[in-house]
């Protein structure tokens, strides 16, 4: 049985259909990547499933719970980590790591454990206790992905989660992932621009293109099907390559924002 | 919003636990940057050293057997409560757009106990004020009551006091969700609130539709709560119980709203 199972899944806003009909199985102890150009409507699914936003027609359901009728149940079984850069810079690194903890249920007696043992994981520990606005971004990465994973989610669901990173610290995020997923099988849902990372990453990708789901599969049966050597030559030919779908200027702002404050 | 399978102590043992992370977070925030509370001193030192000072001079104000300076210190806390909680809302937009929000939506909390926690948390950023007052009002010579129960309670009026402002404040936020906009109406609400209470003058030398507003305004029954705690000799207008009431009805009923308008700011 799938992890995350949608049928039909939309969102609309005030007439546009952000979300169009999307019918998705992922599953367990898998690394998903979610494609597609801004603007084709991966956030917006991300945020459906995460209950963060109603949904405006079809089902979804992570690991058996309906996100429209056990939202709170939803919530149990999951970990966030937004776009944005959410860690809270004035507070220490072990801070925001307790503070999570408490918020996501973990065991009183387990939450500084976990913290510390989370520190030390992502080779932070000498850097617990300072405030965050003195790490890198990419410190700042690992630190959230940690954050949203203390209570060992089911599904990790991250949001461009390497955007704005140098190439060292793109791969310190990778080495993390792959390590939630084989150490405490986590299902890992993600959304990219970056080819070669989900071509890297990932076991199965899907592509989204205005508002619709285009084609899913393995790195390599995308390939095959179209013929081409490379993933980004798939995803030109499924998105047409036009650069006509920017995105909002919202949300390309919001992208650079990211990217300046990872610096 | 409550998760409905565990018992109803369960899910409030779980409300509170929540509540307090919250008020943890704040107060672990003040503690790596206290500077804001220094700089918050200036405004009731203000309004205490200048403004108090010249008007209990000309005895302007009808105050009864108390000086100007006894009737305004209460109303300084109130003021300095009123406009430290009533911006608070910004820190939900801000909190927005880094993407703390959503976390706090997608982790297992009710959002009624997280609203109540921003709340409570604008409240432990008032209760420096009430330190600060206490001792500008005994450098001015205010004879203030001190004995414990009393300085307790002024510290729960204040919490709730800030707890009501705040949650309008996100309300507002919530509703509005831009920086620009949200300043806007905390600037357009500020003053009204403020003039339409007890504040600084009494409600009987207001005009008949001033005094109808204000008996409407929450600030004139943390006013008027304030000033019977903290004065050696005043009594409430309406009393102290009802004052209590008024507040706790107030602080409820904006957080069961804030609290169903508070996920709209994950979308």
């Amino acid at each position: 049985m799938p992890i995350v199972h949608t049928k039909g899944l939309t969102r609309r806003f005030n007439g546009f259909v952000a979300v169009d009909s999307l019918d998705l199985d992922v599953e367990e102890k898998e690394v998903f990547g979610l494609l597609g150009p801004n603007g084709a409507g991966k956030t917006t699914t991300i945020k459906m499933l995460t209950t963060l936003l109603p949904v405006s027609g079809g089902s979804a359901q992570v690991a058996g719970r309906d996100v429209r009728a056990r939202p709170a149940e939803v919530r149990k079984v999951i970990g966030y980590v937004p776009q944005m850069l959410s860690a809270d810079a004035t507070l220490t690194g072990y801070e925001n790591l307790v503070i999570f903890a408490k918020l996501n249920n973990v065991p009183r007696d387990q939450v500084e454990k976990r913290a510390r043992n989370a520190l030390e994981r992502m080779g932070l520990s000498e850097f617990g206790d300072k405030l965050v606005r003195t790490y890198s971004g990419g410190m700042v990465r690992r630190l959230e992905i940690a954050q949203s994973a203390l209570h060992f989610p089911r599904v990790l669901f991250l949001d461009e989660p390497t955007i704005g990173l140098d190439p060292l610290a793109r791969r310190a995020v990778w080495d993390m992932v792959r390590q939630l997923r084989d150490e405490y099988g986590t299902t890992i849902f993600l959304t990219t621009h970056l080819m070669d990372e989900a071509d890297a990453l990932c076991d199965r990708i899907a592509i989204m293109h205005k508002s619709k789901l285009v084609v899913l599969g393995t790195p390599t049966e995308l390939k095959e099907r179209v013929g081409v050597s490379s993933l980004d030559e798939v995803f030109i030919h499924h998105t047409g390559g036009m650069i006509e779908s920017g995105g909002s200027i919202r949300e390309i702002q919001r992208e650079r924002m990211t990217a300046r404050r990872l610096g | 919003m409550a998760d409905g399978t565990g018992s109803f102590l369960q899910s409030s043992k779980g409300f509170i636990a929540k509540v307090y992370v919250m008020v943890e977070l704040e107060a672990r925030k003040l503690r790596h940057d206290p500077s804001e509370l220094l700089t918050r001193a200036i405004q009731p030192a203000l309004w205490l050293l200048v403004f108090g000072v010249v008007l209990d001079q000309i005895r302007l104000i009808p105050t009864g057997d108390f000086s100007y300076l006894e009737f305004l210190t209460p109303g300084v806390l109130a003021q300095s409560v009123l406009f430290i909680s009533i911006f608070y809302g910004i820190t939900i937009v801000w909190e927005r757009d880094l993407g703390i929000v959503q976390k706090f939506l997608v982790s297992p909390s009710s959002r009624n106990a997280l609203v109540t926690g921003k709340a409570l948390s604008a409240g432990v950023r008032s209760l420096s004020q009430a330190l600060i007052v206490y001792i500008l009002a005994l450098v001015v010579g205010v004879g203030l009551d001190l004995r414990l129960m009393n300085i307790l309670l002024v510290g729960v009026t204040v919490v709730v006091g800030a707890a009501i402002f705040a949650t309008l404040s996100l309300i507002i936020a919530c509703l509005v969700k831009t920086r620009e906009r949200f300043m806007g109406i905390g600037q357009m609400i500020t003053m009204p609130l403020f003039f339409a209470s007890n504040a600084i003058y009494p409600i009987s030398i207001m005009p008949k539709w001033l005094q109808v507003i204000a008996l409407g305004n929450p600030l004139t029954y943390m006013v008027d709560a304030l000033r019977d705690l903290m004065i050696v000799g005043w009594v409430s207008e309406f009393g102290l119980a009802l004052d209590f009431a008024i507040m706790g009805v107030f602080a409820l009923v904006l957080i069961l709203i804030a609290g169903r308008l508070y996920p709209r700011v994950g979308w």
